[in-house]
């Protein structure tokens, strides 16, 4: 692998750009690996990389059906954030941030982090206790974050109505090291490095059975045949479910549909992410000016990548009332993604019921901030068999009673 | 926009009508249950990619609940039945036989 550099750019302009080589191989599968990795999103290629990394794991494949980075890690809304209640979510996302702040340098690719601060509206007095509840929480995990009043609000985000008839600004909780990184970036950061360490990228190759004997996993099979390995990881997001079932065993996870949106690129006018989870829309602005958007979930399970249009209305509708600016923007694009929910609306990160077979899913609507923290902790739980991060993220923690509940905690947007 | 078909009021009504009231057909366990089967009834669903039978509720109109028949992967609508049967009615059953053969769900197919 080429060094990514500002002396590599100069290099490349005298020669016409002639010299720049392929981020990543694109090699025909071998007939045995240490690890298959199931799902190039951005989560199974940053296992793969931290299992090469930390682990020196390198005989690895990391398997996908559609392209790199093709199902949420490129359909999400790029928001970076560890301001949760639960402690070992607080320390899974909070490592998480701490990595992305020195991604870049880590994986000589930029990933534009920009930890621009992530702001949460509070706009009942409802959620004015359960922010300020999470603010002393997060004192005592460490997470620096902090409760700030509607005057600071408008001073950082002078485009927001905090006098709204329905719901005005009473606050918010306010995270100055969360932010957004370029979120295609990120797996393609992840992939080119995997594949310098030598590990095997395979696209558009789906697995469509899981091979075992006596209780362990020996291998899967794939459109491109089959392929051996002594562990597996499946980090598949919304068809977790489907490829559990192949392995064997079931997962506590509904697949339901979030969409997204981004306007027309207008001049900077916003620096940080606002959340607004009563009336339920997030927004910030991108590089290019683009104001992106998210809202709420559709409540039906769907595999279709597309989400209800009256959600779209509801979400754009609540973010008019709070940026009233925003009112004559033209939509440019929107998409949906496939997410796994679970029912304590924390992720799953467990070895399951079959020998040497690892899961990681259920991220449900908040998966791409989390990605080097999943990566780092799925790579020591597979390399080692513990890993004091993913511990609490058990498969058995629903039957145990053991919920990490962030669904009233951190609220449903993310 | 999923528009479903009221089996009380007759109603086509449209998503923004509705509530959507997750998996149907739930055997429910409680009390004196196996660990496993009240473990089951609480988190497992089948969330299937394919034919998914569902409770709705018409919210905004006559407010009745009732169960649908529904692909995932299409968002094609098999039909609407009563909320007052274990499984659905012969109807559906051929409805989505006739698009989908061999679907199974649970205990019945």
């Amino acid at each position: 692998m080429k060094h990514y550099s500002a002396f590599a750019v100069a290099r490349e302009a005298l020669r016409y750009h002639t010299g720049w080589e392929r981020a990543w191989r694109s090699p025909e599968p071998k007939k045995r690996y240490d690890v298959i990795i199931v799902g190039a999103g951005g989560h199974g290629l940053a296992t793969a990389y931290y299992l090469g990394k930390n682990y020196g794991i390198q005989n690895v494949a990391v398997i996908e059906k559609g392209w790199l980075g093709g199902g949420n890690t490129g359909r999400n809304t790029t928001i970076i954030r560890s301001n949760y209640l639960q402690d070992p979510s607080a320390a899974l996302f909070e490592k998480a941030r701490s990595l992305y702040e020195d991604l870049s340098q880590d994986l000589n690719y930029n990933v534009m982090f920009s930890p621009r601060g992530v702001m949460m509206l509070a706009q009942t007095q409802h959620e004015i206790r359960g922010y300020q509840r999470t603010a002393h929480a997060n004192v005592l995990q460490g997470v620096k974050t902090e409760w700030i009043t509607p005057e600071r609000v408008k001073e950082l985000v002078p485009i927001i109505n905090i006098d709204g008839p329905r719901y005005p600004v009473l606050g918010a909780l306010w995270q100055e090291r969360g932010g957004t990184a370029r979120h295609d970036a990120v797996a393609w950061g992840y992939a080119r490095a995997c594949s310098a360490m030598g590990m095997d990228i395979i696209q558009q190759c789906e697995v469509t059975g899981v091979r075992s004997e006596d209780g362990r996993v020996v291998g899967v099979d794939t459109t491109k045949g089959a392929i051996d390995c002594d562990k597996l990881g499946m980090i598949v997001a919304g068809h977790s479910g489907q490829l559990a079932e192949m392995a064997g065993f079931r997962l506590p996870l509904e697949a339901v549909a979030l969409q997204a949106l981004v306007s027309e690129p207008i001049k900077p006018c916003m620096d940080v992410v606002v959340m607004a989870n009563t009336v339920h829309g997030y927004m910030s602005q991108s590089d290019k000016g683009e104001m992106v958007i998210g809202g709420g979930t559709d409540a039906f399970n769907n595999y279709t990548q597309r989400g209800s249009f009256h959600h779209i209305e509801e979400t754009v509708r609540a973010l008019v009332e709070t940026f009233p600016m925003i009112s004559r923007l033209k939509m440019l694009r929107q998409w949906g993604g496939i997410v796994d929910m679970t029912g304590d609306r924390s992720p799953i990160l467990s070895k399951t019921p079959l020998g040497g077979c690892f899961i990681n899913c259920g991220w449900g609507t908040g998966g791409f901030k989390t990605i080097p923290g999943s990566g780092w902790g799925m790579a020591q739980l597979m390399a080692t068999g513990h890993s004091p991060l993913t511990e609490a993220f058990s498969l058995d923690r629903f039957k145990e009673g053991r919920f990490i509940d962030e669904s009233v905690a951190a609220g449903v947007a993310h | 926009m999923l528009i479903l078909n009221c089996p009380y009021c007759g109603v086509d009504a449209e998503e923004s009508e509705l509530a959507a009231g997750g998996e149907a057909h739930l055997k429910r366990f409680g009390p004196g249950s196996s660990d496993e089967d009240f473990h089951d009834y609480l988190f497992m669903r089948e969330n299937p990619k394919g034919v998914h039978l569902e409770r709705w509720r018409h919210a905004n109109g006559c407010g009745k609940w009732f169960h649908a028949a529904r692909c995932t992967q299409t968002l094609e609508v098999f039909g609407t039945y009563s909320a007052q049967v274990f499984e659905p009615p012969k109807k559906i059953k051929d409805a989505i036989t006739a698009k989908r053969p061999g679907w199974t769900w649970r205990d019945f197919s």
